[in-house]
């Protein structure tokens, strides 16, 4: 599938520096054993023509001792995936750590006003805050307690339990509660093992939260809404009100949203999404499998989108309104496009001129760090070089390689549901001829062509990439922007270098779609032309010592 | 003050052989603290004449931080001082943990300190040493010898082997040896010689045979020692020995635990063979 390993051929170099040698500097301080695995991880991108790219080693357990970006996998399925639902009381069991630190560091928003019953629980923390005598006693009791009094105070509709790494080693029956729970108040609960110390990194735990959710609630509501094009927007996550601007842009465009996984979203939604007529997915990673598991039973297919980029939004519109194959939908998308553009163009063409040529570098997520280069393209920017925190080789490379993936021990523990057709709602919403038509007219389905296949020739791709590495890296580059998340920030703005986080978008946002698409353009236009970091140096490093003498020494 | 803890696979009769052997030491004029560190808490049993404690872990549950070194610890036969650890119902929450926790509070309450003028803690511990919580009392600083209770039954040699392999490990970071291993008699052909035997590979000695008797039994369906129940009985006489030998040992070893094929070999040579 992808090529053979880059040795043989001819270097590359990048800014004029023998990229073979960058990857040897990058290794140098490793011990051999680690330098040996970090090599599979530091590739030199080459596109062949018929688009395969050389084979990257990722979701590969981090080596102890390297400073490394990943989180785990309580905080990929709680605070990733199912965070930003605003209506499911999320119970972190576990000590209060746990829950503390992860609640809300995302800034997902959301938009309680937009169900009836106004339910907001994201602006509360909730965890069983286990102590000694819980580990030694078992915790079971006091979740339920922590159910019960949620449940009494907020009468929300449904209670979520994740699951910290003591519970995993006591051995606490979470699922058990969770059933004895749902039964006693009628609301829906559910639990998820999510035990931090499962999988490589985050990763492991979209994977948990996809089954949970999609075995708990995804299909318990039949209800068919009105509206003519009926999607789901999967993989988004409404950091800084990117949610909001999609949703305005679908509402313009005539579509009818059933649910988003998860940003701005609703218990109520993710229960009959299966509804839905098309999946849309942005962060592949974290959501995949909830599109996968929805298409084998209820046939609705998906296509990856991307807005993040004013162009990659207008395609994605298109894409979705040439899927229903409505002319009056395509004729009000274009509609929309030639509405939206022009503000944006201008922005870009005011902007550009100062920011044309800089480079950028982003180690981020298992998406954000490739659909944020459409951005930096529009702003004339170079990514030298990317690489994700936790994804696997599909995002880097592109399905195409799924086959040919080796599945690990790390990965086999993470469970795979097996999914069947449903006898009743099973529903092809195509057929299958109306798929290859679409698919010759260049809307692929089911697919997602990865990261490096849309990287320039000889940038660098970088997995799991280390603060070592990081450091490295910006001592022979100096970029003029480094995108990562807020463990790298200060190190990064220590060494002079602007620094953007992409989990969060630090104060900023939204940065998807068109609106975005302006506000990053500015973010990024202010950061690459402020003059502070030049005054990084204390003037007493630049300028030679002052000398002086005490009066008395005459 | 000396600590010995006492390990060996379950069901063995390691709780009735400490506390027999206690009796004796108590008997002999020695002060002697019991902390049974099994969650079941029936350690200390047979010295307390029932099941009247409450456990480390209850009481700390109970009365929250205020926790006195009288509300945990009962006094038994022949000034004997008893304390239980306890922890949580078979199948729930972590044990181990629980042992860690009771240790350090006996610890902070000061059941260890000079003031108590101790000459003899033992530890009477659940099992095999299963996980980190129950290697607590071989760790820095708590038991420093150790007597292995087995008999001549293949798992029983098993067991003690691995505890002898959980030994070296905290051999080698703190201070702990063994101090031999009780034959606690079940009539297996050759035992006696073939625990003789193990010993030896172990690098150790059968510090005693107690042979198997009814009025083991006897006394605790009464709730109470050999000794206290029939002191002129030769079973009483048997922990008297143990516990003198105990007294009185010098030789405290790293073992040196063999391989299964050389464990199972010399099973083979006296078991089978013999």
């Amino acid at each position: 599938m992808a090529m053979p390993a880059d040795k043989k051929q001819k270097s590359l170099t990048l800014e004029g520096k023998d990229l073979a040698r960058v990857r040897k500097q990058l290794l140098a301080k490793y011990p051999p054993k680690v330098a040996r695995k970090r090599d599979k991880q530091i590739v030199v991108n080459r596109v062949a023509p018929d688009g395969t790219v050389p084979e990257i080693q990722s979701n590969v357990r981090t080596v102890p001792g390297l400073i490394s970006q990943r989180g785990c996998c309580y905080a990929g399925c709680k605070g990733v995936v199912l965070g930003p639902t605003r209506d499911i009381i999320n119970i972190t069991h576990g000590p209060v750590g746990c829950g503390f630190y992860s609640w809300l560091t995302r800034r997902n928003q959301t938009d309680p006003d937009s169900t009836p019953d106004g339910h907001n629980f994201m602006t509360y923390c909730f965890t069983t805050d286990m102590q000694d005598e819980q580990i030694i006693f078992g915790g079971e009791k006091k979740l339920k307690q922590a159910i019960q009094e949620a449940y009494d105070n907020f009468k929300p509709k449904a209670i979520a339990v994740f699951s910290t790494c003591p519970v995993g080693l006591i051995g606490d029956d979470v699922h058990s509660v969770c059933r004895e729970m749902k039964e006693k108040l009628g609301i829906n609960v559910f639990g998820f093992s999510c035990e931090g110390y499962k999988g490589v990194s985050q990763s492991a735990g979209h994977h948990i939260a996809n089954n949970g959710i999609f075995t708990h609630v995804v299909g318990t509501d039949d209800t068919v809404r009105p509206g003519a094009f009926k999607i789901n927007m999967l993989g988004e996550y409404n950091i800084g009100g990117d949610a909001f601007e999609i949703e305005r842009l679908f509402e313009a465009c005539g579509l009818t949203l059933i649910s988003t996984f998860s940003g701005n979203s609703s218990i109520d939604k993710f229960a009959n999404s299966h509804t839905a007529d098309l999946n849309l997915i942005m962060c592949h990673r974290s959501i995949n499998y909830v599109a996968e598991m929805m298409e084998k039973k209820f046939g609705l297919p998906w296509i990856k989108v991307n807005f993040i980029g004013a162009e990659a939004t207008a395609k994605s519109l298109r894409k979705i309104a040439q899927y229903f194959g409505d002319e009056a939908l395509m004729a009000r998308t274009e509609a929309v496009i030639a509405a939206e553009l022009p503000e944006v163009q201008k922005a870009a063409a005011e902007i550009r001129p100062r920011t044309e040529g800089k480079r950028a570098m982003l180690f981020v997520g298992g998406s954000r760090a490739h659909h944020y280069q459409e951005l930096f393209n529009e702003l004339g920017m170079v990514t030298l070089s990317a690489g994700y925190e936790f994804a696997h080789r599909d995002d880097y490379e592109g399905r195409r390689v799924l086959p040919a993936i080796k599945v690990d021990a790390d990965s086999r523990n993470i469970e795979e549901l097996e999914v069947h057709p449903d006898d009743t709602r099973y529903r092809p919403r195509i057929s299958a001829d109306r798929i290859s038509e679409l698919q010759s007219q260049g809307i692929p389905f089911a697919d997602y062509e990865g990261m490096m296949p849309e990287m320039a020739q000889g940038s660098l791709v970088i997995d799991d990439i280390s603060q070592h590495e990081t450091e490295k890296m910006i001592a022979m580059f100096k970029p003029d922007i480094f995108c990562a998340g807020i463990k790298e920030k200060y190190v990064i703005q220590k060494h002079g270098i602007p620094m953007k986080q992409l989990h969060s978008y630090d104060y900023g946002g939204p940065y998807a779609g068109f609106k975005g698409a302006v506000n990053f353009y500015q973010e990024i236009d202010r950061m690459v032309g402020s003059r502070v970091w030049s005054y990084l140096k204390a003037p007493w490093h630049k300028n030679p010592e002052l000398a002086a003498k005490y009066g008395f020494e005459g | 003050m000396r600590k010995v803890a006492i390990y060996g696979k379950g069901g063995i009769g390691k709780s009735t052989t400490t506390q027999n052997t206690v009796a004796g030491l108590a008997e002999m004029g020695k002060k002697v603290m019991v902390v049974g560190c099994d969650p079941k808490a029936d350690s200390t049993r047979l010295l307390l004449g029932g099941l009247a404690q409450r456990t480390v872990l209850d009481t700390l549950r109970e009365e929250g931080e205020d926790v006195e070194l009288d509300d945990v610890r009962k006094l038994g036969f022949g000034g004997t001082l008893c304390t239980e650890s306890g922890g949580p119902e078979p199948g729930v929450g972590c044990a181990g943990r629980g042992i860690i926790t009771s240790i350090n509070l006996l610890e902070q309450l000061g059941a260890y300190a000079g003031s108590q003028e101790l000459d003899y803690v033992f530890y009477d511990v659940l099992g095999d040493v299963v996980c980190g919580g129950f290697a607590m009392p071989i760790r820095e600083g708590k038991a420093q010898e150790i007597y292995i209770v087995v008999s001549g039954e293949m798992m029983a040699m098993y067991a003690a082997n691995n505890i002898c392999k959980g030994i070296v490990k905290f051999a080698e970071a703190g201070g702990v040896r063994l101090g031999g291993l009780i034959c606690n008699s079940r009539k297996v052909d050759n035992e006696m010689e073939m625990i003789g035997a193990f010993a030896k590979k172990l690098g150790t000695q059968m510090i005693h045979f107690v042979p198997r008797d009814n009025m083991v039994q006897r006394a605790e369906i009464n709730r109470k020692t050999v000794i206290d129940f029939d002191p002129s009985h030769s079973q009483a006489d048997e922990y008297r020995a143990l516990a003198r030998k105990i007294d009185g040992n010098e030789m405290k070893v790293i073992p040196t635990p063999l391989t299964i094929d050389d464990l199972e070999k010399l099973l083979i040579e006296y078991g089978i063979a013999a």
